[in-house]
């Protein structure tokens, strides 16, 4: 058998013969099952775990999360005496140091539209298509395998950035029984999620990384500043209705004037989710690969 | 076997796809034969279900591709060479597809071996050669040792060696009972791997024939005579309804009298022959002949479509 020089510098060996015909001992079957949704989410998961990006952007997440989290504790502790009364008697012990969310809401996003535009790119989305024909178990799986993953990571970071951050609070934490402490954790982690599957689904609907991460930025980042040239008499009509303000509207404690009830802005943040996800799985269905 | 009725797709007012109809049988390999921009990678990606037609219907096995619970069982396809992600290992990339199907990672060792990836199976697929990722391809299609086996293009970058080893697997799918559709753009290709023929040019269907049979049209009936009597037995075959065409001083090129006949009337008038051979169409010729008004760009300046 000869041996063939690849680029890849290793020695691979040639092929072996074809399958032999009728004459030829008999074929061993293959066994399979036939597709399923939870077979679908095994197969993203092994698609998941098997590249290297994930990996460091997850951890970007979290080290963004937990890292400003307590530097921000450190930091108005450390200050505490420069800032105004009017900056101290508003101040959040709970809010600061989640403050990370912000960067973390990056790494999430682009990892959560890396995930389909990934395929797209690559052409491996027709291998996936081909696989599962129907399409939409793929989307479902990979928005509940991203939800999963998000949620359990970044609420053990939001955890840790509020336990460590206040603890460099010093005399001006917050402690986890106080009101606003696990709201403000759990409602961060749910946000950070669902901002991952919006990331999905926009991938589906855009299938290019560099127009659904720069979709997601606009919509995350750019909007709420934008948001703010408008006449005064229309941002409250506006504003609290964005993802962020509306996602910020339950998770923070000390939410700002205009911003929705904690209720209304989780309805509003799961209306986005709805729309968006609604979108992705009808061009899905719709569209050629 | 798969089953294709009026099969048209058009982008915008584009028809890439026009209206084909045709069965691909099981037990035998069949040839998808057409110049690059016929519609072939087209009707294959309508065959998988991954663009819908305009019009017109596509059934695997009965039904169409979508239906089937088990699709990777069904048909396993190689489409463009790099459906693949390139920062995953030609194994992870493998198990992820068997997973949909509950196949084991035992199977996928299995066909890494088959296709001789196994030594690479942990190295990431972006680094991989055109060959190796046309291997990783057709591992990924015998994947669930699928029914019907569909391949675009297979042997594009692709050694001697790996050229013939495709052949002998479709051909030993195909005597299973199996059925294999294959496209190429390469006749002589088509020639020694497929029993039967689809020609498509322009995206309709120009021909559905056996090899034989279109093997047969491409056999002349131009014969190349040199002789040191050109003149006198060229004017004596015009005189006979040959077309004759005078290619050297002592070379004729005779459409019409078979070789025989042409040798007989030589013997006849006293000129010697000195070659008398029928000439060889090649088969890349009689294709060009069968698709040349149907190529969408011809090569020659100033006549593009």
């Amino acid at each position: 058998m000869s041996a063939l020089e690849t680029q890849a510098g290793a020695t691979v060996p040639a092929p072996r013969a074809a399958p032999a015909g009728p004459a030829g001992p008999a074929r061993l079957a293959v066994r399979s099952h036939p597709v399923s949704t939870r077979r679908v989410l095994l197969s993203e998961w092994v698609k998941f775990r098997s590249l290297r990006s994930t990996a460091w952007t997850l951890l970007a997440a979290v080290v963004l999360m937990i890292g400003i989290g307590w530097l921000a504790g450190w930091g108005s502790n450390d200050s505490w005496a420069e800032l105004s009364p009017q900056e101290q008697a508003t101040f959040s012990p709970v809010d600061i140091t989640l403050a990370g969310y912000y960067l973390a809401q990056l790494a999430v996003s682009v990892l959560g539209v890396l995930l389909v535009t990934g395929e797209y790119a690559t052409g491996m989305v027709r291998a996936t298509f081909a696989a599962v024909p129907r399409r939409l178990p793929v989307l479902w799986a990979k928005a509940a395998l991203f939800a999963g993953v998000t949620f359990t990571l970044m609420l053990l970071a939001a955890l840790l950035s509020f336990v460590g951050g206040q603890q460099l609070l010093g005399e001006h934490s917050a402690t986890l029984g106080e009101a606003g402490s696990v709201r403000g954790i759990v409602g961060v982690a749910c946000y950070l999620t669902v901002v991952g599957v919006l990331a999905v689904a926009l991938g589906f609907l855009i299938r290019s990384t560099a127009g659904g991460v720069a979709t997601m930025c606009g919509l995350l980042l750019v909007l709420p500043t934008l948001g703010l040239l408008l006449p005064s008499s229309w941002q409250e009509h506006v504003l609290p209705y964005l993802p962020s303000n509306a996602g910020a509207a339950f998770f923070s404690a000390a939410p700002s004037a205009d911003s929705l009830s904690a209720t209304a802005g989780a309805a509003v943040l799961g209306g986005w989710l709805l729309v968006t996800g609604v979108a992705a799985a009808v061009t899905l269905t719709r569209r050629d690969v | 076997m798969i089953d294709a009725k009026h099969l048209t797709k058009t982008y915008g007012t584009k028809t890439a796809v026009d209206d084909l109809t045709f069965t691909v049988r099981p037990g035998q390999v069949t040839g998808f034969l057409g110049p690059n921009g016929a519609g072939k990678s087209t009707t294959m990606r309508m065959i998988l279900g991954l663009d819908a037609p305009t019009s017109g219907t596509v059934t695997v096995a009965g039904q169409p591709y979508r239906d089937h619970p088990r699709p990777l069982q069904v048909v396993g396809a190689l489409l463009e060479a790099r459906a693949i992600h390139t920062s995953r290992t030609a194994y992870h990339h493998l198990l992820a597809l068997a997973t949909t199907h509950g196949i084991g990672a035992e199977r996928v060792r299995q066909v890494l071996e088959q296709v001789g990836l196994t030594e690479v199976a942990s190295k990431r697929a972006g680094g991989f050669s055109l060959g190796m990722g046309q291997r990783l391809g057709i591992a990924t299609a015998l994947l669930a040792d699928p029914e019907t086996l569909i391949l675009d293009e297979p042997v594009n970058g692709l050694d001697p060696e790996g050229i013939r080893w495709i052949r002998d697997l479709l051909k030993g799918f195909a005597a299973e009972g199996r059925t294999v559709l294959v496209s190429s753009h390469l006749m002589s290709e088509m020639a020694v791997t497929a029993e039967h023929v689809l020609v498509l040019g322009r995206g309709r269907l120009l021909a559905d024939l056996p090899m034989s049979e279109l093997l047969a049209q491409a056999a002349s009936d131009v014969v190349l005579v040199r002789t040191p009597g050109a003149d006198e037995l060229g004017k004596a075959l015009a005189g006979i309804g040959a077309t004759v065409s005078r290619t050297d001083v002592d070379a004729l090129e005779v459409t019409g009298p078979s070789a025989g006949r042409i040798g007989d009337l030589a013997r006849d008038l006293g000129i010697s022959i000195h070659g008398l051979v029928p000439k060889q169409v090649s088969l890349e010729e009689a294709f060009m002949d069968m698709t040349r008004d149907d190529v969408e760009f011809h090569a020659s300046a100033g006549s593009a479509a």
